[in-house]
């Protein structure tokens, strides 16, 4: 199973839950196209919900950063909710803590933005 | 002996599976079975897409070695090579955001050994261990 999006407006926050894999091949790309499509229609307040992934790779991890680059540039802001541990180990291996605001809670996340 | 694969995507599900086969009846628990299975879908990958670049006549030859304390994996392909030396530090500040590039450092990360050299005539081979004595 690749990975499955969905979208949810809190407040003016835009929510996306997804649910399986993060890999190279379909996964990444239902991703990247989301991402890019969210950034174009000009949402530019968004918290990704990564609860439900199982696994990402290398090409995931691309996606994550490459989801992040397209909306800074589009003047929002992309950050990250419920990461599992799995993906939490992926984002402090690969530094990309630094780089990621990162949510356990989602009233949180969502509030950070104001 | 190797066993070998063709130079597609859907060989890296299959050498995942074949590794995990083979690691879960050494005894390793999930956590370290999750370390192997992405060490070896990042491997296959390069291997595929940047070795072989996917070309139908170079294969991938996927060799896996269980003993009493570790499991020893080689992954070969046909490709032109590389000097490793010469790649981009993806933990490097200026290279954090790069989409590209942190395969070999999840490896790195995930066994306990890997060596990584050029083979003759043309290819590159990696060779991975995880010790039992280390699994969680």
């Amino acid at each position: 199973m690749s990975v499955k999006l969905t979208t949810r407006q809190v407040g003016d926050v835009t929510v996306i839950d997804a649910v399986g894999r993060i890999t190279l091949g379909e996964g990444a790309s239902t991703f990247r196209d989301e991402i890019r499509n969210l950034a174009a229609k000009g949402n530019q307040k968004l918290l990704l919900n990564l609860g439900e992934v199982t696994y990402i790779d290398s090409s995931g991890i691309g996606e994550l950063v490459s989801g992040y680059t397209t909306v800074t540039n589009h003047g929002g802001q992309l950050k990250l909710l419920g990461l599992t541990k799995r993906v939490k180990d992926l984002l402090q291996i690969t530094k990309l803590y630094t780089v990621f605001e990162v949510f356990d809670d989602e009233a949180q996340g969502v509030r950070s933005f104001s | 002996m190797a066993e070998q694969l063709e130079s597609t995507l859907d060989s890296v599900d299959e050498a995942e599976n074949k590794v995990l086969q083979a690691a879960e009846s050494a005894g390793f628990g999930e956590e370290d079975l999750h370390k192997i299975g992405m060490a070896v879908r990042e491997c296959m990958v390069n291997a595929v897409v940047h070795g072989n670049r996917y070309n139908g006549r170079k294969k991938v030859f996927l060799g896996i070695d269980a003993t009493a304390d570790r499991l020893t994996i080689i992954i070969r392909d046909e490709g032109e090579g590389f000097d490793v030396n010469s790649l981009p530090d993806p933990l490097a500040e200026e290279n954090l955001l790069r989409q590209s590039g942190r395969g070999l450092l999840l490896i790195q990360a995930f066994m306990d050994e890997f060596q990584i050299q050029r083979v003759e005539p043309k290819g590159t081979e990696v060779r991975m261990v995880k010790y039992l004595a280390k699994a969680s």
